[in-house]
């Protein structure tokens, strides 16, 4: 039925000057999107963008597509038809019928905007010149301007589009709008979630994974390459780092204190993250963390962690409970994947009653033990690109 | 460096079988179901390797069954004991052991609703006991199941005594064995052990994946449990699997021609590479038989401090591959069923690692593998303690 999707941008419009250069990144975000169709094409019909098919058939995968697209926040699916007015008799009335073959509709409006001036009927002329043909063509219908069944747009531009149906979508920023974020992402629920809301805001992700192979599985990297893969709808491409970290544990189990040795491994992550993110021109980094979750998620686990780097870290399910992050993970198709059970199987480098209260003087003596900055270039000659 | 050490889960496929697949894809590709003369040369070929089958057991052609594998074979077994004894005012029972592959034990949770399901313990070896059997068989019991070499393990069940004490308490049970892991390993002679059914799979003995036979003692009828054509006397319908059924009669050829050099080979690596791993790591059981009373290719071995899936990861590297006899991810959470069978102590279970040997190995591969495990052993034992 319908060969054009329309496309609605959100708060982008309020950025005044910077409009053009965010239209750009959306446009680019769109084609890179739907790169897996065939006879696609991106324009700009009187400042408005449509993305056009030859294929009818590809139009709900390409609404699939799109939907998830940060930046837009309404869809309208539309037939696109020259401005002659018989033919868009002919097509209101067969988008009609159709959407009569959906579901059941008493009462109808037309709405018709006239971009367009030159076109030579008035909007209500043409509303009410249209809603007596489908009143002529359709049995048991009325007009109800108040609350129809359906709304039938006919939107006249340079090309004339008749529409019904208005999709909400997920809004937010182009990616790549607001610049450059490390998310550290581990194969669990939060972080992909994390990584998903930051990039909400337009901001690229590029993605840092830890992993102690071979006490893990080479199945656990292919789980953190299926989230990466499912999170890339949303936040357009994403280089997804590996780094291993068993040496590191290795020498946090031979030379500090059991208790603390999951606020000692974190910091070595920060430290690690910190430093290819500079490497990378990256500005901030992003971890899952929510408050109070785990041992390493307390106010003082946390503030202690942080103390080993300078780089800010955003945090955005810090105010979240486990339910509510779990619904977002659903919402966005990445629930399913992080509860695999590949990763952390093996729990060797869990203390059994880690520290919720840590100390910075004494991990920092415990730390004191550790050749640091030797244990991170190690571990940094591990990167691999996923 | 490429040293598989896992033949109990697949083998790797042996030149001549593939060279026979080939053949059937590239020149013998008739359904045998046809008419014309293409279907009758594959029909011809197949039974042929109904023999080459049949041969491996001492059986008759004719009691020879294709199926789709191990699983299957199983299934279409007991499913096709069981199907029409319901409903019956009759509260009948079936029993089997605690150490049976999931294709059997899961098979028998099935029928937990309407029939008694007994499953038999074992002792520290693996063994059932035989006179708990004897106990658990009245007049009511329709089907024995018994798996006839373990699949972790390598224990043998001693199925002349089964059959005999069985067949004592109640003429009318039927006995099927999972031979899965037994068919081309060990003797068994049809002839001599009266057994009803028997199922074996094709990719454990270098034959191609996807195949597998099912053994039904003549006279013994079994009801369909899957529907269609005619062939496989409607035990198994659907058009043959050509190509795997020929590559398996290969496989079975192979193994029969040299069954004895084949065996005392697999039985002197099992014993060697036993006597090493005792001698040379310390604090490690043994859970197989060393000897010949258990199963050639297989050596289930514990270490203790370690997990047996970070151990199978450290020697993955160095391009070896042993399988986990159990693990801490729910991937194989079933398997501890059997470990905890044997009374396996616990600070050792996490760390059980199964060693099976095939065809393509050799002795030539041991220092290297025992040198490997010796050092990811040492390595991890530095975090586990």
């Amino acid at each position: 039925m319908y060969n054009v999707l329309a496309v609605s941008f959100g708060e982008i419009f309020l950025k005044g000057k910077n409009r053009s250069f965010f239209e750009k990144k959306l446009i680019e975000q769109i084609k890179l999107s739907l790169k897996g169709f065939r006879d696609v094409v991106v324009y700009k019909d009187q400042g408005k963008v449509f993305i056009e098919t030859k294929h009818e058939e590809d139009m709900d995968g390409i609404i699939n597509k799109v939907k998830k697209i940060f930046g837009i926040v309404l869809i309208s699916p539309c037939i696109k038809v020259e401005k002659d007015v018989e033919i868009i008799k002919d097509k209101t009335k067969e988008l009609f019928k159709y959407l009569c073959s959906k579901k059941e509709i008493k009462t109808f409006k037309i709405d018709t905007h006239r971009s367009d001036k030159t076109f030579p009927i008035k909007s209500m002329e043409f509303n009410a010149d249209m809603g007596e043909i489908i009143l002529d063509e359709f049995e048991n219908i009325t007009v109800d301007v108040h609350n129809p069944d359906v709304h039938i747009y006919i939107d006249i531009k340079f090309n004339c589009y008749i529409s019904s149906e208005k999709i909400k979508t997920v809004g937010g920023l182009p990616v790549g709008t607001s610049g450059r974020a490390l998310l550290l992402l581990s194969g669990g629920i939060d972080s992909p979630v994390a990584g998903y809301m930051i990039a909400k805001r337009g901001v690229e992700i590029d993605a840092l994974y830890f992993h102690t192979y071979p006490f893990t599985s080479e199945r656990a990297n292919e789980k953190v390459k299926h989230l990466k893969e499912l999170l890339e709808d949303y936040c357009g491409k994403i280089t997804l780092y590996s780094i291993n970290i068993l040496d590191i544990h290795k020498a946090i189990k031979l030379h500090c204190k059991e208790d603390e040795t999951t606020i000692l491994a974190r910091r070595f992550m920060m430290r690690i993250a910190e430093k290819l993110a500079l490497e990378k021109e990256i500005d901030m980094l992003i971890t899952g963390e929510s408050l109070g979750q785990v041992a390493s998620q307390t106010m003082k686990s946390m503030a202690v962690i942080e103390n080993s780097i300078e780089m800010p870290i955003l945090k955005p399910v810090i105010g979240m409970d486990k339910t509510e992050i779990m619904e977002i993970a659903r919402n966005i198709g990445t629930y399913e994947t992080s509860i695999l059970p590949f990763d952390d199987c093996c729990s060797v480098f869990a203390p059994k009653h880690p520290t919720i209260k840590p100390k910075l003087e004494s991990i920092k003596r415990s730390e004191s033990n550790l050749d640091i900055e030797d244990l991170i270039e190690k571990a940094l000659s591990t990167l691999e690109i996923l | 460096m490429e040293i598989y050490l896992d033949n109990s889960a697949t083998t790797k496929i042996r030149q001549e079988v593939m060279e026979e697949i080939k053949d059937v894809y590239e020149n013998n590709y008739g359904n045998p179901s046809s008419i014309h003369r293409k279907g009758l040369q594959i029909e011809k070929k197949m039974e042929i390797s109904r023999k080459s089958v049949a041969r491996v057991i001492n059986a008759k052609p004719e009691e020879i069954y294709f199926t789709g594998g191990g699983t299957e074979s199983n299934n279409i077994a007991i499913l096709g004991h069981l199907n029409n004894s319901s409903n019956s005012e009759v509260k009948y029972n079936i029993i089997t052991t605690k150490i049976e592959h999931p294709s059997v034990y899961n098979t028998f949770k099935h029928f937990e609703e309407n029939l008694d399901v007994k499953y038999l313990g074992t002792d520290e070896t693996g063994k059932i006991n035989i006179s708990e059997l004897a106990e658990s068989v009245d007049e009511n019991t329709l089907l024995v199941s018994i798996i006839l070499v373990n699949n972790e393990l390598g224990t043998i069940q001693e199925l002349d005594k089964i059959v005999e004490t069985v067949k004592k308490k109640n003429k009318r049970t039927k006995i099927h064995v999972d031979a899965i892991q037994a068919f081309g390993k060990i003797k068994i002679d049809t002839n001599k052990t009266h057994v009803d059914t028997i199922s074996f799979s094709s990719h454990k003995i270098h034959g191609p994946k996807g195949v597998g036979g099912l053994y039904i003692r003549s006279g013994c009828r079994i009801n369909s449990v899957i529907f269609g054509g005619n062939q496989e006397k409607g035990i198994r319908p659907g058009t043959e699997n050509t190509p795997g059924i020929v590559g398996f009669g290969k496989a079975c050829e192979l193994v029969y021609e040299n069954f004895q050099d084949e065996t005392d080979k697999l039985y002197a690596l099992k014993e060697k590479y036993g006597m090493r791993l005792k001698e040379e790591i310390e604090d490690i059981k043994i859970n197989s038989d060393l000897t010949i009373l258990g199963a050639p290719h297989i050596l289930n071995v514990s270490f203790k401090n370690i997990k047996g899936e970070v151990l199978v990861h450290y020697l993955e590297n160095k391009g070896i591959y042993v399988s986990t006899g159990s693990a801490c991810s729910s991937k194989a959470k079933s398997d501890n069923r059997i470990l905890k069978s044997i009374n396996l102590d616990r600070d050792y279970i996490d760390g059980t690692i199964r060693i099976s040997f095939g065809y393509f190995n050799n002795l030539d591969e041991i220092d290297y593998v025992i040198l490997n495990m010796k050092e990811s052993i040492n390595e991890i034992r530095k975090f586990m303690k």
